[in-house]
């Protein structure tokens, strides 16, 4: 460490490049190499996640037990869901945030560079935590991701570990959260207004402040949970005069913004990438920045539109039911205003797009029934079927993961200056889309029939569209091997193309990151940029 | 913009990893402990030196930086909005647990005892209960208990606290007007209060846990009333701990009346721990 420091002290800093060895990614307070830390462990997580999901889907292959205890099978759901949630979507957006919002605003780094380093290790720390509970007695949480009581308080020695792996990753994602935020609103380069930053910074404002807000929410109530087991609190215990429904009002009041820290930012990247394949600015810019900061507002009222079945007031029902409506509204400004942007483009359609269209295709088709479900007479039907499950899997797979792929192929070649294999990238891009569909579609007839969620063993009517959704689930899953290896292969020099500055045609009408070499160097805009791109207004 | 063009960032240190190491092993001691593991205090123990160690150097590093001048006004900006959105998630969680008392004095205890659609299960499981407040629930958990008054310690916590917060702005005209001696009085009569303070709210936690029957488990008065004011207690020290290096700061001949911003910071935080007092004092002790 002390090489480091010196090295660094007194220095000009932005002339030289990363430290040497290992060290250089454990103190580092670069954005690139904390971005590319970020985004490494989150793809890590996808497999980790990805591999429990397959898992639950050989395990529902067949009707009756074929592989895993239930018990253990519940763990796979409860923890599928945490590492996909907090450790691969979640992780990978931030990731995103630290790569390119200092590039796309014209600042040197982040706000408090230390403070970014922190989040980064609480976050590996939070999930290492996490993870240790699966060779536990009793084994990992088994409840579901929502943790509710009295359930959750069943769990075996897991149960302070889970609570505190909550903790830090509530603090790490505090801590990023309040980084970004003062970073955008702090170093941005001059001329950068408000007004004129590129969508995937607006989004991710409003993200940050969704964090700040929920994470300690959601770090109350598992204290809660805590005290409960362990200290004879009576939160959520009616002999006490507590309430086991206060809890799910607390975990909803996080985890309904909590989706929107999932879904905001993917609107971020779909509203950079579709206007430079397009080769038309972003349609309704103003209104775009205005939709997100509605549908984060929204998100604050609504929560208990996953509570309709618990014995809710009626005037609580109604509520709850007519606000979850309203999302619709800037819900659907947001899908036209993508469409309107392709209409009478000069489309081309690399690897990047295509996830794209598919996002806005796909994505549309999770709403859609989300909008089903926010009818709460009609969810009493729905509740805690598979209809739900296929329901937020559309909003999440084909929605956020996509763009997260869509992603990596629109700025790989800005990161490390080589071309993905395009032909790979397309066949991973089929593969996904369609083995997507034959995972989640047939989940739709399956909560519609009456399947419940997180259980083991179903009734045998429900045999062949399980058998097709496992098959497809292992075709996506195989898939993604595909997107590994582009991402191993590219680092390595991909096409040996040698990519421009732009990478893709005009790029640098549409935002600042494209001004800059590729790859691009270690520190950037060590001066601010006077040419504030305007195209994407 | 001429700050703009000489950016300054803060270089590595080691002291993010130290901390997150530090907080991994004292949050992993304390669920060994809970789980009654014999390695879980010590890794707890361990965890904690790690942490102060870690407060000690970073605190260090970044006084040390901030007095040679290095930071910009840019930077100076940046710390000061991260402290605000601190405080703002600090607000956050304070309000889950005032949600939660609201939610069981107004809506959950009433349920209970017969209110709105809750009168069969009133009469089937619990007929004898009555929906007051305080209450320890159907199940009288915990036993019989007397609730906290308002006007003994409380009250005078109240004052105390209040107290500290013009003492602190005291301090800070002192700071403003280079009157060092008034910054240090200040500063020393405010973190003094805020011990006070402490040790009075430790005296009321004492009677009410050895006179009053009233403890953590006394049903959902007991947790909303130790959870709450625990919490803020916390926060309390948390804060004059912070005051306590500014003061000591100050002792060095830190600070000047146009960089100060870890006397700044504190006093945010003091007046965030103030506001919450006052929540506290309106919401479970007066009503």
């Amino acid at each position: 460490m002390a090489a480091v420091a010196e090295h660094d002290h007194d220095h000009e800093h932005h002339d030289h490049g990363p430290a040497k060895g290992i060290l250089r990614w454990i103190v580092t307070t670069n954005h690139k190499d904390i971005g590319t830390l970020y985004l490494v462990f989150a793809l890590a997580m996808f497999f980790v996640g990805g591999s429990m999901a397959m898992i639950i889907r050989a395990e529902l292959f067949e009707p009756g037990m074929q592989f895993v205890e239930p018990q253990f099978f519940n763990s796979m759901t409860t923890m599928h869901a945490l590492v996909m949630v907090f450790g691969a979507v979640m992780p990978a957006f931030v990731g995103l945030a630290n790569w390119m919002i200092p590039m796309m605003i014209g600042a040197p780094d982040m706000a408090l560079p230390r403070m970014n380093n922190m989040s980064f290790w609480l976050l590996v720390a939070g999930v290492l935590m996490l993870a240790s509970t699966l060779f536990m007695e009793g084994g990992a949480p088994a409840g579901g991701w929502t943790l509710y009581p009295p359930l959750v308080l069943q769990t075996g020695a897991a149960l302070p570990f889970a609570v505190f792996s909550v903790h830090l990753l509530g603090i790490s994602s505090i801590m990023g959260a309040i980084n970004i935020v003062s970073t955008i609103f702090n170093m941005r380069a001059p001329g950068m207004t408000l007004m004129k930053m590129p969508l995937f910074v607006w989004t991710w404002l409003i993200t940050g402040f969704l964090l700040i807000a929920i994470m300690p929410v959601f770090a109350g109530g598992v204290t809660m949970l805590l005290t409960d087991k362990f200290f004879n609190t009576s939160f959520f215990d009616a002999a006490g005069g507590g309430d086991p429904v206060l809890y799910q009002h607390i975990f909803w009041f996080f985890g309904h913004p909590e989706v929107y820290v999932m879904i905001l930012p993917t609107f971020g990247v779909a509203s950079t990438i579709i206007p430079v394949f397009a080769r038309k600015p972003l349609f309704g810019y103003s209104s775009m920045v205005y939709a997100t900061a509605s549908i984060a507002f929204l998100s604050f009222i609504v929560w208990a539109h996953h509570m309709f079945t618990v014995g809710l007031p009626i005037a609580g029902e109604l509520y709850f039911m007519y606000s979850t409506m309203l999302i619709a509204i800037p819900t659907g400004v947001k899908v036209f205003n993508w469409t309107a942007t392709m209409w009478k483009g000069s489309m081309t359609f690399e690897t990047p797009m295509l996830f794209s269209i598919a996002f806005v295709v796909l994505f549309t088709m999770g709403g859609l029934t989300g909008l089903m479900m926010s009818l709460a007479p009609l969810d009493f039907q729905y509740h805690d079927t598979y209809f739900i499950v296929a329901h937020f899997h559309y909003t999440l797979v084909p929605a956020s993961v996509f763009i997260l792929m869509a992603a990596g192929y629109y700025w790989l070649p800005k990161w490390t200056g080589h071309m993905y294999n395009e032909k790979i990238g397309q066949l991973h891009f089929w593969l996904s889309a369609i083995s997507v569909n034959i995972l989640f579609f047939p989940q739709h007839f399956l909560g519609l029939a009456g399947m419940p969620r997180r259980i083991p063993d179903y009734a045998v009517q429900f045999a062949d569209w399980n058998m097709i959704s496992s098959i497809g689930g292992f075709i996506f899953g195989a898939s993604q091997l595909l997107f590994l290896y582009i991402v191993i292969d590219t680092i390595r020099g991909g096409t040996g193309e040698k990519v421009t500055d732009e990478v893709w045609e005009d790029a640098a009408k549409h935002g600042l990151e494209w001004t800059l070499p590729s790859p691009v160097p270690y520190h950037t805009f060590a001066t601010p940029p006077t040419l504030i791109p305007t195209e994407h207004i | 913009m001429a700050t703009n063009n000489a950016y300054y960032i803060p270089h590595q240190a080691t002291w993010p990893v130290v901390a997150t190491v530090g907080l991994l092993t004292m949050l992993a001691g304390f669920a060994n402990y809970l789980n009654g593991s014999p390695i879980g205090s010590t890794m707890m123990v361990i965890g904690l030196v790690i942490f102060i160690v870690m407060l000690a150097g970073w605190f260090t590093l970044q006084a040390g930086e901030s007095e040679s001048g290095m930071y910009s006004t840019q930077v100076g900006i940046s710390y000061r909005m991260g402290m605000m959105w601190f405080i703002f998630s600090e607000i956050m969680f304070f309000a889950v647990f005032f949600g939660t008392l609201w939610y069981t004095r107004n809506l959950s205890v009433p349920w209970l005892g017969g209110e709105g659609t809750g009168a069969a299960t009133k009469e089937f499981l619990w007929p004898a209960f009555e929906a007051t407040w305080p209450t320890n629930g159907p199940g009288k958990v915990g036993g019989e208990f007397e609730a906290m008054g308002a006007w003994g310690l409380p009250f005078i916590n109240t004052l105390l606290l209040l107290s500290s917060g013009v003492t602190l702005t005291w301090a800070h005209h002192g700071l403003l007007a280079k009157n060092r001696d008034q910054l240090i009085k200040g500063l020393i009569a405010t973190v003094s209060l805020g011990f006070l303070f402490v040790a009075f709210q430790a005296m009321e936690y004492h009677e009410a846990y050895t006179e009053m029957g009233l403890t953590l488990g006394s049903g959902i008065y007991g947790s909303t009333f130790f959870m709450l004011t625990g919490f803020h207690g916390f926060h309390v020290c948390v804060g004059a701990i912070i005051l306590s290096v500014v003061l000591f700061r100050t002792s060095k001949g830190h600070f000047t009346p146009e960089n100060h911003f870890a006397f700044e910071a504190a006093a945010w935080y003091w007046h965030f721990v103030d506001v919450v007092w006052l929540g506290l004092f309106i919401f479970v002790y007066l009503m």
